[in-house]
């Protein structure tokens, strides 16, 4: 079954600012999937209209098969979201604001209060539940929001750059717990620009620029087209000079550091027996940047290039 | 969502803006009494000896109730306002939009709570009337219904006035150059048959009269104007208004993009 199904969606907004040009994009019911694009691509309108914070210009959102025309309230009882920005009152109690959305979710206060003991304690903050949440940090306040958009237990989570301005011990304790959520059986939609977080949490991708998807994969179908990566390689001992190497282009980051371009069709083992064979020994590796983070700027600077071409074609 | 989950919805609404306006009882509750305190004392006590009978009634005992529900009403629209735009403009009133709630239900929640801070009000302040007045009263039924009605009207008004809302500055405009002007004038310190006919007719256009006329219809039992009329128009001003709300939340007026 489709946790979410688009079709033809389009935004309009009022100054005449085209949002989203009728994108077309499903995710699986249990999916983790990432929705990834530049700032102002139209992932936080897509996001808003299917949550109906935005409304949209044409188009079909379906959730879980219901229709948000015309099951709007089924279908937003589906759906937990956890938004790009701090929107909880300031002034109200931590275990307040989450009981209060379960109340919202028509759960009974008495479930709604052991929902929200279950959750806080789960993201670490059932200490603060007497808090007044303006005093949490940026961490705690994200995972205040984490807790809020499970307390009626959605089938469709929706994280909205979850982990944005946090640190990575936290980042990763979020990971763990989001991934452990969705292997409960929970449907999530990601964005991020953490390029990594997607990489490791996610099992399908699109990814939308200028309001249109231009690459909808598997993770690791998508992987696969990068064509080269690049990796840097701590050297035991200082060299002079970058090897010659058959295959590979070499460059001395410095006498230490070596950095290598394999291409797809090169494996890494025949790089190890290269630099061997010279008396090289490799102390460690890592890549010089994420590989999705590669790819994702390659895809969208590849269209933008195309449009700037087509642009001067026509002039 | 069924009845169930409906009513849980609202019962969450209500508590909260219950919650809220206790929790900042110095905002919400001890301005208007010490206010209401003050014109008891100023416009009764003091002014009020030299004026005379009006109606039959001393002139402390004729402004009461008019008092009383002038603080039911620009407490209602301020409870609304304030708590509806706060919440739009904290971006917590998506808590709300994202859940199956219905607009209706969310207007209705709003409105209780509006109800609820006009009418504690109204007790606080009728309690300090009987400090400085003797007051009977005339009919139970219709200074509940009035009040009640009347501050269902002006938590939808304030409720649209927050919808509209963009900045702070939105939510005063209207209690400081239309609602208390109207009040002022709406025949809460005079009958309007003191007035010269042309400004009777006038004053006949301002919905406060009829309501406040009604209140003083059931606790001291004068009007200077027919309970029917009165009723009626608080009633088409309840649904206009409520109404007027419910089409602006499904169009997201302000609330959405």
């Amino acid at each position: 079954m489709k946790a979410l199904s688009l079709t033809g969606l389009e935004k309009v907004y009022a100054n005449g600012v085209r949002a989203l040009d009728g994108i077309n994009l499903e995710v699986d019911e249990g999916d983790f999937f990432a929705l990834l694009g530049p700032n102002g691509a139209g992932k936080t309108t897509a996001i808003g209209i299917i949550t109906s914070l935005v409304n949209k210009t044409a188009g079909r959102v379906e959730i879980f098969g219901h229709d948000i025309d015309r099951e709007l309230e089924v279908a937003k009882s589906m759906i937990g979201v956890v938004p790009q920005e701090i929107n909880f009152n300031q002034f109200e109690k931590v275990f307040n604001i989450v009981v209060n959305q379960a109340g919202y979710y028509g759960i009974a206060r008495a479930e709604a209060c052991r929902r929200a003991e279950k959750y806080l304690r789960q993201l670490e903050l059932w200490e603060k539940r007497d808090q007044i949440s303006r005093s949490l940090s940026g961490g705690m306040k994200r995972r205040l929001m984490i807790a809020r958009a499970l307390v009626h237990e959605p089938r469709l989570l929706i994280l909205d750059e979850p982990t944005a301005g946090v640190d990575i011990e936290i980042r990763r304790s979020m990971w763990d717990f989001v991934r452990g959520i969705n292997e409960a059986g929970t449907t999530i939609i990601l964005t991020t620009h953490y390029l990594e977080e997607a990489e490791n949490l996610c099992r399908n991708i699109a990814i939308i620029d200028q309001g249109q998807i231009i690459e909808h994969n598997r993770m690791d179908r998508l992987l696969r087209k990068l064509h080269k990566e690049v990796v840097l390689l701590n050297l035991r001992s200082p060299i002079a000079v970058a090897p010659e190497l058959d295959g590979y282009l070499c460059r001395l980051v410095d006498e230490e550091i070596l950095e290598v371009e394999i291409t797809g069709q090169r494996g890494i083992s025949s790089l190890f027996a290269q630099l061997s064979s010279r008396d090289i020994v490799v102390q460690s590796m890592r890549n010089k940047s994420n590989r999705l983070e590669e790819l994702f700027m390659g895809l969208v600077e590849n269209r933008a290039g195309r449009q700037q071409a087509a642009a001067e074609d026509k002039s | 969502m069924r009845y169930r989950e409906n009513w849980i919805g609202f019962q969450t609404i209500v508590l909260k803006e219950l919650s809220r306006i206790l929790r900042i009882w110095m905002q919400t509750l001890l301005p208007p009494a010490i206010t209401m305190t003050l014109y008891f004392i100023i416009f009764g006590n003091l002014i009020g000896r030299r004026i005379g009978l009006i109606d039959g009634f001393e002139y402390m005992q004729y402004i009461a109730p008019g008092l009383i529900m002038m603080s039911v009403i620009t407490n209602s629209y301020g409870n609304v306002v304030s708590s509806f735009f706060g919440a739009k403009f904290g971006k917590y009133l998506e808590e709300m939009l994202v859940s199956p709630l219905p607009n209706w239900l969310i207007i209705i929640g709003h409105m209780a709570g509006g109800m609820a801070r006009g009418l504690m009000v109204g007790i606080a302040v009728t309690i300090i009337a009987l400090f400085f007045t003797d007051l009977q009263l005339h009919s139970l039924p219709v200074t509940l219904s009035v009040a009640l009605l009347t501050s269902a009207v002006f938590s939808l008004a304030g409720m649209i006035n927050a919808i509209f809302a963009k900045k702070f500055d939105d939510i005063a405009i209207v209690p400081t150059f239309i609602l208390t002007p109207l009040t002022y004038l709406g025949g809460v310190f005079y009958s309007i048959n003191m007035l010269p006919e042309f400004w009777q007719g006038v004053s006949r256009a301002n919905p406060i009269l009829y309501m406040v006329n009604a209140f003083r219809q059931g606790i001291l039992g004068v009007s200077d104007i027919g309970l029917g009329t009165a009723y009626a128009i608080i009633l088409v001003f309840l649904v206009v208004l409520f109404t007027t709300a419910l089409m602006l939340m499904r169009k997201g007026v302000g609330i959405r993009e």
